[in-house]
């Protein structure tokens, strides 16, 4: 049983290979790649249920490979599979093929058709190992690839404004879960002394106990967990991104935000439950919210007038729904709800064109006619006006989250570079003397130093997420924050270089890779900066390739041991340390932002040169 | 703009009104010339000025045309002959080295957007992004036909007041600022007010509007149509254009008071540039100039060879043996095909084209219709309406969960239940796609089984002062007209067949402008059949005869619709044959049968998904899963091969290849020496054709400007258009799966008759006469006597000599449509 469940693991990555290889003119071998792997994929799952279901429906556990060790630290990859892991591996199948194939024809002749098969096939990988996850570690890496993969299918019209501008918005969304997702695990390592896998999780007594006594951390794991998932089925306050990320081909909403993707949260809960399970308050707090939603959402879906984002809110509020379920308990029932809500969803999206045809149908026989001057109640009419404006859900995301660091950032602006490298300089040498002659400083000030220099790293951060002119420089900047963070974190405990080393390997690569592609781009187009999009993908794709791969690795993105690296700094952060790890997630969500921003604003968006047709800004 | 003038709300507003682009809701979508405005301007001339203007692409690029002259789509000695037709001939080597060498940047400067960027540049402040979102959300809620549950409150028949009512009654303002939700109130006052505060100063009132109205000119020229035509919605809604610059205005302010409070002042006090006048024609370049001439080699490349292979026609032949049948057919470019096949099968039959509305010129209600929908050409105002008695209802209140369901008790009932249902239905309709309720079936535009009211009872019979039906008199003018404009009046066949045409699509936003254009964007059965009804009557045979057109007691006429998606036919009435009739009928059916598989298969060489090698039944089979299929954005190629227009004569083209790429309109200059029937023939088929060809034309060259972009990632607004994701605006214009196929060529119009009768006949109309002066719509007259070619240039004909001699005969037709997927030359058939 188990080679069978690695098989999951490794056919939708073989899959994903072969796609990327492919040349981009021959769509029949794609679009059959494409088929073959979610076909095959599909009767395996078939075969693979009933087997399991004869075999008595066990809990199944891999463990499979350890990434790295040390003596207090271990990053292993783990993979497990109960009912939920089937449920979803059923849906994610099943859909897969149908959209697969359904694509195949409606995205006929597209210019991205490659792109977008490459993109589901990633998606469809980080959905797998996301699902059969036996550890959070599993789990996240699974959770970047879902995230990354949505950025690209969001953006998939790269070369227009609108997709470009809200695939952006929905990932910085995304980053909230992601360091949600971190926290969890970080807090966990503390609560468990060792990476927690799922399958210990269903050993109730235990968990039970270890819980009650650690009540305040295992109520910081389940918030954070809860938050992670409130992010990533777009339930309250995050819901407004859900509508916004329909900008790919309607097969790729149907399938992302209607069904798979937007259902990760679902499963994140149900795969939790036993950790948040005993605790009363959470899964109050987790109908509370839901309710919440399931009410905001379907006002709101009654208002809109657009049939995408009716569907979106009508969606949410079902989701909300199924919050309530799995927080009651009832895992049968959500996973059924789940099934019926993915699958009418992703019908409603595929047919969402024919509406035209079939409510102007309606329309034109069973007429209904707005009546004018109808009288409604004041209170009504709020009701009315708050759902229009989905709550305002939107901009206060953008008024409470964003705006204070984007205003922070520039009032930094005021240091001037050079007297503010100087500083820094000076700064970073003590550091390094601080390291190496730990005796000669209080151990107040030792306790100090990690605060004051992963808060510089911050403060660079915010200096490169401000940056409008000088693209090496933002780029810099958020190479030199990492430093900074590792310098932090070697002053915080005492721990081998090599822990350093590992982090900073990709960073390094990537920091060198990026400053390549941008003074090459510089070279070929020198006015360009950080002030507007350019689109220059559509010149110069492979540069574009090119700098998305640094961009990953400096976001410790699965493909470097950064990713290790990520997790291992947070492991060296004590537990009763908040506020050391609050500075680290901020600088971590806003480097992520960073550095998207600058591949958008150098390579996506409304191409900056006119002599080809090139989009309205508003299309 | 004249900066010294002062500015005038009114002046701009009917500007921008004639400027903007002008597309019906979608349920109307009817093909027109997408740059209209410029058409009081050459065409060369136009089309750059609105380039200079607006920033639209508007030819294809140089490297674009010099690919084609590579591979000998443009030939080398047309190319030539356009240099010296434009210059002299001993610049001809120096401009042949222009087109053929020169590097040119091919940039556009942009006019549009300069004095709004200053918010941005200036403040950093992106208006757009905060103001579009908001504003879109409010005109489609306001304009919604059927998507949302709860409405939006309509009071007092206007968006401002309705709002400004809004605003009233809720304790939540759609607005953020205070200052903004006063303005409102003072709508009366006009714009002016509102741009001293954003603009100041007034020399730059203008531009600062149309740059503003230009930023989303989807929406805005939707209004502005909305505006002139309130009643192209179901549930009406009354809107003016100025209303929405007004609340745009307020929500600008709205926003920029907001974010940047007291720290931003009119755009006027720090603008460092003089007023940019962004409706002025700018200097025609070189580049220009060289484009133009591109543009006229590609075309004349085709046109000569159309022009040999019209000369070399066979000369008529007298029939004088009864023909099997006769079939009229709508001039649509989609119809010429089908119209050779069953010429193909039937020796003695003969095939006619007329527009397809058939002269009926009406409203159509069908049964338990609570609207009347236009079924004849969008200029015309019928005073006549057709009603659909006597069978049962077929249209039932359909239970669907297309809509989302949203209470949300009742929405988790339903996920958990129709929910997997819809897995199958989905299933099902990705692995055998079939007809459902939600495929936009031309057939269903009126039952077979039900009747028409076409003859008027009395002339007091009238429902909302349109006559129901049509008098004796009335009857007898429509069908004299088609039959003598077309040139048969006499030598009638047993069976006259009037097809109208239509197509079915699923998944199809787009699905009004695949019907017949003729019809306002409908299936032509209603016309076909009403057409039938009058030309069959008894009364209606002895008044035309009394006019001198005597049809044989035996000539019976039969309505059908043409299916152009499925190619099926539909007849109607067939059980009123006589039973010689009937059998006559019976067996063309088949004829009919083999013919629709063969056009099926000349089409399907254009889709890649079907090889076309394969048998024609096969390949007919495919053909009709593409109409019922949810997943193929290509239910047909409608208009995209569209190039030519001939107006004369069957002998002209009859053994012609022309692959699909003409608009036929059956004429004989013999019974109309001074061109009276031509002129409501020109006069209909000039802007019909050259505005379907032209919206081809633009939405090919300048995709995403002047078309709609792909069409996958479209999102349904308020049942009235398309836009892209969530908060775009809407896009008008036709989508990229629609033009990928199409040449930008304009439309070539061949006329047999004398030249000097021609230009009496253009010269009529003044409107019509403009397509062609302006030569947005080439024109050819061929002399029927002499076979003379004579062009129309400048205002006056000219005698053309071809540079093709020789037009390449085929034998087998099937192998050359299995050849290629591309256009195709001209060729005899023999």
């Amino acid at each position: 049983m188990t080679s069978i469940l690695s098989l999951f693991i490794i056919i939708p990555l073989v899959g994903f290979v072969i796609s990327v290889i492919i040349p981009k003119q021959n769509e029949s071998l794609i679009s059959k790649v494409a088929f073959y792997t979610s076909g095959i994929q599909l009767l395996l799952a078939l075969s693979f249920t009933v087997f399991w279901c004869f075999a008595g429906m066990p809990n199944v556990n891999i463990k499979k490979f350890t990434l790295y060790k040390s003596d207090h630290y271990e990053f292993f990859i783990d993979f497990f599979c109960d009912n939920i892991s089937i449920v979803f591996l059923l849906m994610g199948a099943l859909l897969t093929f149908l959209i697969a194939n359904y694509s195949r024809f409606y995205l006929h002749r597209e210019e991205g058709f490659k792109r977008f098969y490459n993109t589901i096939l990633f998606f469809y990988l980080g959905y797998n190992i996301t699902i059969f996850s036996g550890n959070f570690e599993t789990l996240f890496m699974g959770w970047e690839v879902l995230g990354i993969s949505s950025f690209l299918l969001i953006a998939y019209y790269r070369d227009r404004y609108l997709p470009v501008k809200n695939a952006f918005k929905v990932f910085s969304v995304y980053r909230i879960g992601d360091m949600a997702m971190i926290l969890a695990m970080w807090m966990s390592h503390h609560i468990w002394h060792h990476n927690i896998t799922f399958s210990e999780l269903a050993n109730a007594e235990v968990v039970y106990e270890t819980v009650h006594q650690h009540s305040f951390e295992a109520l910081f794991v389940a918030i954070t967990i809860f938050i992670a998932a409130t992010v990533k089925s777009a339930q309250f306050p995050f819901s407004s991104w859900l509508p916004r990320a329909m900008e790919g081909p309607t097969p790729s909403s149907a399938i992302f935000y209607s069904s798979l993707s937007v259902h990760i949260g679902v499963f994140v809960l149900l795969r939790t439950y036993p950790l948040w399970e005993s605790q009363i308050l959470v899964r109050v707090f987790i109908i509370a919210m839901g309710l919440l939603t399931a009410f905001m959402a379907s006002r709101a879906s009654k208002v809109q007038s657009s049939i995408k984002s009716q569907i979106a809110y009508s969606s949410v509020a079902q989701i909300g729904i199924i919050f309530i379920e799995i927080a009651l308990g009832l895992e049968w029932l959500a996973l059924l709800h789940f099934a019926g809500n993915a699958f009418l969803r992703t019908y409603q999206l595929l047919v969402s064109p024919s509406v035209v045809t079939f409510l102007i149908r309606e329309q034109f026989f069973n007429p209904k006619i707005s009546k004018t001057d109808v009288k409604r109640s004041k209170w009504a009419n709020s009701l009315y006006v708050l759902s229009l404006k989905e709550w305002n859900l939107d901009s206060y995301l953008f008024h409470y989250l964003w705006k204070p660091f984007k205003t922070t950032g520039k009032k930094l602006n005021i240091i001037p570079n050079k007297l503010l490298l100087g500083i820094l300089l000076a700064l970073f040498a003590l550091g390094c003397f601080a390291y190496s002659n730990s005796a000669l400083f209080s151990h107040e000030t030792q306790v100090l130093l990690p605060y004051i220099f992963s808060f510089i790293g911050l403060i660079l951060v915010l200096k490169s997420f401000v940056e409008r002119i000088h693209i090496r420089r933002s780029w810099l900047l958020i190479a030199s924050n990492h430093a900074w963070i590792a310098m932090a974190i070697s002053l915080n405990e005492r721990f081998g270089f090599e822990h350093v080393a590992l982090y900073l390997s990709g960073i390094s690569i990537a920091t060198v890779l990026g400053i390549l592609v941008i003074n090459n781009l510089i070279k070929k187009e020198p006015s360009v900066d950080l002030n507007s999009f350019y689109g220059h993908v559509y010149e110069y794709p492979g540069l574009a390739f090119l700098f998305l791969l640094a961009c990953l690795s400096m976001s410790g993105f699965p493909i470097t041991f950064t990713f290790l690296g990520v997790d291992l700094i947070f492991s060296h952060i004590h537990q009763d340390q908040l506020v050391l790890v609050c500075i680290l997630s901020v600088s971590f969500i806003l480097s992520g932002l960073s550095i998207i921003r600058i591949y958008a604003r150098l390579f996506m968006g409304p191409h900056v040169k006119s002599y080809h047709s090139v989009s309205h800004r508003s299309a | 703009m004249t900066t010294s003038q002062a500015f005038d709300e009114n002046v701009v507003i009917h500007k921008l009104k004639h400027y903007l682009p002008s597309q019906a809701p979608l349920k109307d979508f009817v093909h027109h010339n997408t740059l209209h405005a410029f058409q009081e301007q050459k065409f060369e001339r136009g089309i750059r000025h609105a380039s200079k203007s607006f920033g639209y692409k508007v030819s294809l690029s140089l490297s674009e045309y010099r690919t084609l002259f590579e591979k000998g789509k443009i030939k080398e000695e047309i190319l030539e002959r356009r240099i010296y037709e434009r210059h002299q001939l001993s610049e001809l080597l120096h401009w042949k080295h222009k087109v053929l060498n020169k590097i040119y940047s091919e940039e556009i400067p942009r006019k549009i957007g300069k004095i709004r960027a200053l918010w941005k540049s200036k403040y950093h402040f992106d208006i757009d992004s905060v103001v579009h979102t908001n504003l879109f959300r409010i005109l489609n809620s306001y304009l919604d036909q059927g998507i949302s549950d709860v409405k939006f409150p309509i009071h007092n028949g206007s968006l401002i007041s309705s709002i400004d009512y809004l605003e009233e009654n809720t304790y939540v303002s759609l607005f953020k600022t205070k200052r903004a939700r006063l303005l409102l109130k003072n709508f009366e006052l006009g714009m002016k007010p509102l741009l001293e505060i954003l603009v100041g100063n007034e020399r730059y009132f203008e531009q600062y509007l149309i740059d503003q109205q230009f930023s989303h000119p989807g929406w805005s020229g939707l209004i502005s149509e909305i505006e002139l035509h309130p009643n192209s919605l179901l549930d009406t809604r009354s809107i003016q254009l100025k209303e929405l610059v007004f609340l745009e205005l307020v929500l600008e302010i709205d926003n920029l008071d907001h974010a940047l409070g007291n720290s931003w002042q009119a755009l006027g006090t720090i603008v460092d540039f003089d007023p940019i006048d962004i409706l002025k024609d700018e200097e025609f370049t070189e580049l220009d100039e060289v484009l133009t001439i591109w543009q006229e080699a590609y075309e004349w490349t085709y046109y000569d060879e159309v022009l040999a292979g019209v000369q070399q026609h066979d000369p008529p032949t007298s029939n004088p043996a009864r023909p099997s049948f006769q079939a009229f057919f709508c001039i649509d470019d989609r119809e010429c095909s089908v119209r050779r096949y069953i010429e193909k099968e039937d020796a003695r039959a003969q095939t006619y084209s007329t527009p397809g509305h058939y002269g009926i010129d009406a409203f159509y209600q069908p049964l338990k219709g609570s609207f009347y929908t236009k079924i004849c050409p969008v200029p015309v105002q019928p005073k006549y309406l057709i009603r659909e008695v006597g069978i049962e209802s077929h249209h039932k209140h359909q239970y669907s969960y297309i809509k989302p369901v949203q209470s949300f008790f009742k929405g988790w009932i339903i996920t958990q239940t129709i929910g997997f249902w819809s897995a199958i239905s989905l299933m099902f309709s990705i692995l055998r796609p079939r007809l459902s309720n939600i495929t936009s079936h031309s057939f269903e535009h009126m039952n077979r089984y039900s009747s028409l009211t076409v003859e008027n009872r009395s002339p007091n019979h009238k429902i909302d002062h349109l006559q129901v039906g049509y008098n004796l008199k009335e009857m007898t003018d429509r069908v004299e007209a088609v039959l003598r404009s077309c040139g048969l009046q006499e030598n009638f066949a047993p069976l006259v067949y009037i097809f109208g045409h239509g197509a079915s699509s699923t998944n199809n936003t787009h699905y009004a402008a695949y019907d017949c254009g003729a019809c306002s964007g409908r299936p032509g059965s209603v016309n076909s059949r009403s057409f039938c009804t009058m030309a069959n009557h008894p009364e209606v045979r002895e008044q035309l005869a009394l006019r001198g057109l005597i049809i044989p007691k035996d000539t019976e006429f039969i309505g059908g619709l043409h299916d152009t998606t499925r190619d099926e036919f539909m007849f109607y009435d067939v059980g009123a044959l006589s039973p010689e009739n009937e059998k006559l009928h019976n067996l063309n059916v088949v004829k009919f049968e083999r013919a629709l598989k063969n056009n099926a298969k000349e089409r399907s060489r254009r889709f890649a998904t079907i090889n076309t090698s394969k048998s024609a039944k096969k390949i007919h089979k495919k053909i009709k899963e593409r109409s019922v299929s949810l997943f193929e954005p290509r239910p047909e190629l409608n208009h995209a091969t569209n190039t030519l227009c001939i107006i004369g004569r069957n002998g002209l083209n009859q053994n012609l290849f022309l692959d699909r790429r003409a608009f036929l309109n059956s004429y004989n200059y013999e019974i109309d020496r001074d061109g009276q029937f031509l002129i409501g023939i020109v006069n209909a088929a000039g802007p019909v054709c050259g505005g379907i060809n032209l919206e081809y034309y633009f939405s090919r060259v300048d995709n995403e400007k002047l078309g709609a972009g792909s069409k996958l990632p479209h999102n349904v607004m308020g049942l009235i258009g398309v836009a892209n994701g969530f908060e775009g605006d809407l896009r008008p214009g036709l989508p990229l799966q629609m033009i990928e196929a199409h040449n930008p060529l304009r439309l070539l119009m061949i006329i047999e008759h004398f030249p000097e009768v021609v230009l009496k006949v253009i010269q009529n109309n003044e409107h019509t006469y403009e397509w062609f002066k302006n030569e947005w719509v080439i024109l050819a007259a061929i002399n029927p006597e002499t076979n003379e070619i004579e062009v129309f240039r400048d205002g006056r004909f000219f005698p053309y000599k071809t540079l093709t001699t020789e037009i390449p005969v085929i034998k087998d037709l099937s192998k050359l449509i299995e050849s290629t997927d591309q256009d195709l030359p001209v060729f005899k058939l023999h």
